[in-house]
């Protein structure tokens, strides 16, 4: 007893910021290790027992780091500055296609290469330098956020959200429609882009042995997309904390509080909304950059509706606002989607005795999740400070007197 | 000729084929607590969001400090210099007093993108003076040392009002508008924001231009009034002008006040 008084004591003397950064990097060391004793924990749990399935394997942890990426980029728009954006599939697509252009052999007559790592010069095509590609692609879609941004954001509430679901619609039409573009074949179509370079760092490998030249050549590439994709989160987490806590940060907040105020306080509406669409955008084309990478390659099918509304989905569920939330939200429901309610479904039937197709009502149990979740916890599984407030005294509507005083 | 702050010529809204402001003339002396009343709906609102560049005029010109501020977006008059406060309290609920200030500091700080994801030295200086200036405010305007960290939505009504203020001075303005600072207030409350403006005033140097219906206030700190009655300018004097204005107690009292006295209306 006295010991842990002691220790609490020792806790409580260090500084604030090292208390607040323990728990986010006692979780980033485990889940960079994760590789390394995922097998262990299936054996744990018996390797080829239906239980086991429920592990996250590396592969879905891959799809997870990027998903969490979108939905922190999205939290930028949505849960910062407060502009529902329906059609945040659009700025992933960019972000795809890039690296569909830039690391490929679409434009094969052409033969250029860039600090490319791994192609070799013979291959035909556009190579650019697939890092520089993930900040290209990145900056792309955030100059697409803007000119998007630039007429849709005089829009206000609803409005604002049906003309971002018809862009979101645009984009995968476009590139679906894009291998005849005045007679240019700029896309592919919907046979889209593949192979597109993979990750590697070239001739680095000859001093750090443990960097593989390309990802392909390693038996564990999977784990090494994995530690990229984990070192993208950690990146996107960084910026999106230090905006929050900066002047633009608190910009949006009082945008969205109150616009009318907001703009008798100095800021400039359409300037710092677009700059939360360029922001926003910037972190969703590193994702679809980054995704695009890893599987190879990238098809208009790739950018559905249901993207846009399953990071949507993420983002209110983790908590709006709040970035560990948003990272939860992210995790949890990018792992129920790819991996996890088949797992769940395949235990259930292995147990009730049934054959359910689990995956086939993926939608409905998500539409549940959500209605549930929306009913016992609406500020999301870790609710941002100010939306528990108000949700607590709901001062939407009413002047703040008349709220604060119920 | 007066040096005048704020000088609206010929100032005219229309809303449909409604005229909210009907051609007023308008001036503020630098330096000066001038206030704007009338009755309810006789277009002082109309005429602080034209001021404000919430609405753009249908015609007239404002000058601000030797420009031409008509038509400009709120940011940009605010940035000139104008600083407000709302009929109704519009503060951000859920953010702290201390956060509202700084929102009020938004266009005197510059804070760009990447300096705040690299938080260079530069920019954690810039930081720590507004907050250093975000807390003197707050002092200032007589907001308890407990209340920098609270969110707004739980402040007292008082504390709101004097935070608004807070805000509105956050920007740094030369010329303050207060639209109805005193609505709400008991009159022990009420005399003490008169005082507090008119120190606000005199330390900081800042024009005042309010719209008040609490005549013993307006009375009371004023050195010019003007009444706007159906969008028109129907008065403008020192307060002891205005209360002897027969127009200006019409407006108020109904033209039974002055009629009476010509023995048109018998008994009113």
């Amino acid at each position: 007893m006295m010991e842990r008084l002691g220790l609490g004591d020792a806790w409580s003397k260090l500084p604030r910021s090292v208390r607040h950064a323990a728990l986010p990097m006692l979780v980033l060391v485990l889940l960079a290790f994760y590789p390394s004793y995922y097998s262990d924990l299936t054996s744990l749990i018996g390797t080829n027992s239906t239980a086991a399935q429920l592990v996250p394997t590396v592969p879905t942890m891959v799809i997870m780091t990027v998903y969490v990426i979108m939905a922190l980029g999205l939290n930028v728009v949505v849960g910062y500055a407060g502009l529902l954006d329906l059609g945040y599939v659009a700025f992933y697509a960019v972000g795809a296609y890039i690296a569909g252009w830039f690391a490929t052999q679409q434009f094969s007559p052409h033969n250029v290469h860039v600090v490319s790592v791994g192609v070799p010069h013979t291959v035909q095509g556009i190579h650019v330098n697939v890092w520089s590609l993930l900040l290209v692609g990145a900056v792309f879609a955030a100059v697409f956020g803007i000119v998007i941004g630039l007429p849709t954001l005089r829009l206000r509430g609803d409005y604002l959200a049906i003309v971002t679901l018809g862009f979101g619609e645009i984009v995968p039409q476009a590139v679906n429609n894009g291998d005849n573009w005045f007679g240019h074949n700029i896309t592919n179509g919907p046979n889209g882009l593949t192979p597109i370079d993979a990750l590697g760092f070239g001739s680095l490998h000859n001093h750090w042995s443990f960097l593989p030249t390309v990802y392909y050549s390693v038996t564990n590439a999977v784990s090494y997309y994995y530690w990229t994709g984990l070192a993208l989160v950690v990146f996107t987490l960084f910026c999106c904390i230090r905006i929050r806590d900066s002047r633009l940060g608190r910009a949006w907040v009082a945008i969205r509080e109150d616009e009318i105020a907001a703009a008798a306080m100095g800021v400039p509406l359409m300037r710092t909304k677009t700059l939360a669409y360029a922001i926003g955008a910037f972190f969703g084309g590193m994702a679809g950059c980054f995704y695009a990478i890893y599987k190879s390659s990238t098809f208009p099918g790739d950018f559905s509706l249901n993207i846009s509304i399953t990071v949507l989905c993420m983002v209110i569920l983790g908590g709006m606002g709040n970035v560990w939330g948003v990272c939860l939200g992210g995790a949890v429901l990018s792992y129920l989607n790819y991996q996890g309610l088949e797992a769940v479904g395949n235990n259930f039937n292995n147990i009730a005795g049934t054959s359910f197709n689990v995956p086939q009502y993926t939608y409905g149990i998500f539409g549940l999740i959500i209605v549930v979740m929306m009913l016992l916890r609406p500020q999301g599984l870790i609710p941002g400070q100010r939306r528990k407030v108000e949700l607590e005294l709901g001062v939407e509507g009413g002047s703040l007197y008349e709220a604060s005083s119920q | 000729m007066t040096d005048n702050l704020l000088e609206a010529t010929k100032l005219r809204k229309e809303f449909g084929g409604l005229v909210a402001c009907n051609d007023v003339d308008f001036a503020v002396p630098r330096g000066s607590i001038v206030s704007l009343i009338g009755p309810n709906g006789a277009g002082k609102t109309t005429f602080f969001n034209m001021l404000t560049g919430v609405y753009t005029p249908t015609s007239g010109e404002i000058m601000f400090n030797g420009h031409d501020v008509a038509g400009l977006p709120p940011h940009a008059v605010t940035h000139m210099g104008v600083g407000r406060t709302f009929q109704n309290i519009r503060l951000f609920p859920t953010m702290t007093s201390m956060e509202n200030v700084l929102v009020g500091m938004h266009s005197r700080i510059k804070g760009g993108i990447i300096r705040s994801v690299l938080r260079t030295p530069g920019l954690r200086r810039e930081e720590r003076e507004a907050a250093d200036r975000a807390r003197e405010l707050l002092r200032y305007c007589e907001l308890p040392k407990s209340a920098d960290e609270s969110y707004a939505m739980h402040l007292s009504y008082g504390d709101q009002r004097r935070l608004e203020v807070a805000r509105a001075l956050a920007t740094e303005p030369k010329l303050l508008l207060l639209d109805e600072p005193t609505a709400g207030m008991n009159p022990q409350e009420s005399a003490q924001f008169t005082s507090f403006v008119s120190k606000v005033r005199d330390e900081r140097g800042v024009t005042v231009l309010l719209i008040e219906h609490d005549m013993k206030v307006v009375m009371g700190i004023s050195e010019r009034v003007t009444v706007l009655d159906y969008g028109q300018k129907i008065a403008e004097g020192t307060p002891a002008e205005i209360q002897a204005d027969e127009r200006v107690i019409e407006a108020y009292l109904g033209s039974g006040a002055t009629s009476a006295g010509n023995g048109e209306a018998a008994g009113a």
